[in-house]
């Protein structure tokens, strides 16, 4: 399979210019598409009937070692009903602020994905409900770990990094509404009422 | 290891077993304490990766930990005697085994079981504590990646003795380490010294 995806024509069709190049790699059609136009056309791709793109299998990032490249944000959509693929990428300048706009609005899958390209890559999401890091905790000051500039063994010292993690302080980070608490305060027993109405483990939003 | 059976006065550790009366015995406080210590060691199993499995595989029936009175499982820190750490420990997990450590009642012990636990292992890099010495005090190192059950019970074996060792009236035994201003079990030079890459990632140049 070497011939690209019939969604790449109807993209050009409807985007023009905003469609960069396409290539096929390992039988897999990769759209490179400008990163301003990127949310516009995945909601297309999602809800258009030629297209039904429905399921967005990942989002990551990847960095190549040439410091040229572009770093590049992946969208890898499946459509369940028309049993096709699409790798849709978008590259952006490293020097410049790594913004991309979030899919948050058209798959709620992306939250969780989002919240880990950030973490990892210090891509911003712009106009994700809830940007923070999700696989660091979230008082981590070293940066972003898998992007090219960033040390194996980390910036700081092994004193350093065991310090600022002893620091940490966990629970303090957890929301009540991750928990699921929130939604069955009522059914909690009245002595656990009160304790969280007290905002002994923060407050309910 | 048992207390001597009365018809035998010349076995048995520091028991003499009088000869009036079958329903008393004379001993040092210090043995008993320890006999009764090492052979009731609640574990409380702090599993992260594959040692968990390994240490799974310890308490089931083939190689049956109960047999070393360790059959109670304490899930909850406050009834537990070793913290066993049966895996590699990740700096987001270090506040959570250092409250843990903090949790449970004296006298208490720990093991650190594998290669991750005692050293960081194969894991030099960013996300990984370099041996979990450097947050709590460890009495009894298992190696190997991940050790076999006989292992991780010859551990246990070497802290009954150590225990057996022990006095009630050294004070220095009970200790806690408390946390100094820094926030660190151990002073910042030692924990980098103990974090410092050995074996083959010495010649790994890629941090710089």
């Amino acid at each position: 399979m070497t011939q690209p995806s019939p969604s790449v024509p109807a993209l050009r069709r409807a985007f023009g210019d905003a469609v960069e190049r396409a290539t096929v790699s390992c039988g897999d059609t990769i759209v490179y598409l400008r990163p301003d136009r990127v949310h516009d056309a995945l909601a297309w791709l999602k809800t258009d009937p030629e297209q039904q793109f429905d399921y967005l299998t990942d989002v990551t990032a990847v960095e190549y070692r040439d410091p040229e490249r572009p770093l590049e944000v992946v969208w890898q959509l499946r459509s369940l009903p028309r049993k096709a693929d699409l790798r849709v990428k978008a590259a952006l300048d490293p020097s410049a602020p790594l913004e991309v706009p979030s899919v948050c609005d058209l798959w709620n899958g992306a939250d969780w994905l989002e919240r880990e390209v950030y973490d990892m890559f210090g891509v911003v999401f712009t106009g994700h409900p809830d940007l923070r890091r999700i696989l660091m905790w979230e008082t981590y000051a070293e940066g972003h770990p898998l992007r090219k500039g960033f040390p194996l063994r980390g910036h700081f010292s092994r004193a350093e990094q065991t310090r600022q993690a002893l620091a940490a302080a966990p629970e303090a980070h957890y929301s009540l509404d991750e928990l699921s608490i929130a939604e069955a305060f009522h059914e909690l027993p009245k002595d656990m009422r009160e304790r969280l109405r007290r905002g002994e483990r923060g407050f309910l939003k | 290891m048992g207390l001597s059976d009365p018809g035998r006065p010349d076995s048995g550790g520091g028991v003499q077993v009088s000869s009036v009366s079958p329903n008393w015995v004379t001993t040092r406080l210090d043995f008993l304490t320890n006999w009764a210590r090492a052979n009731s060691l609640w574990p409380m199993p702090f599993g992260t990766a594959c040692c968990a499995i390994e240490f799974m595989a310890t308490a089931a029936s083939r190689f049956d930990l109960a047999r070393f009175g360790m059959e109670r499982m304490s899930f909850s820190p406050r009834q537990a005697d070793v913290l066993i750490c049966a895996g590699r420990l990740p700096f987001k997990l270090a506040p959570v085994i250092r409250l843990i450590w903090d949790q449970m009642p004296q006298p208490k012990w720990s093991i650190s079981m594998g290669a991750c636990a005692s050293s960081g292992g194969i894991f030099d890099n960013y996300a990984m504590v370099q041996g979990i010495d450097t947050i709590i005090p460890v009495d009894v190192y298992v190696p190997g990646c991940p050790p076999r059950p006989e292992g991780l019970i010859y551990g246990i074996r070497l802290l009954q003795k150590k225990i057996q060792g022990e006095s009630i009236s050294d004070d220095s035994l009970r200790e806690e380490h408390l946390v100094g201003p820094s926030g660190l079990f151990l002073p910042a030079e030692r924990v980098n010294e103990l974090s410092e890459p050995f074996g083959n990632s010495v010649s790994q140049t890629r941090s710089g």
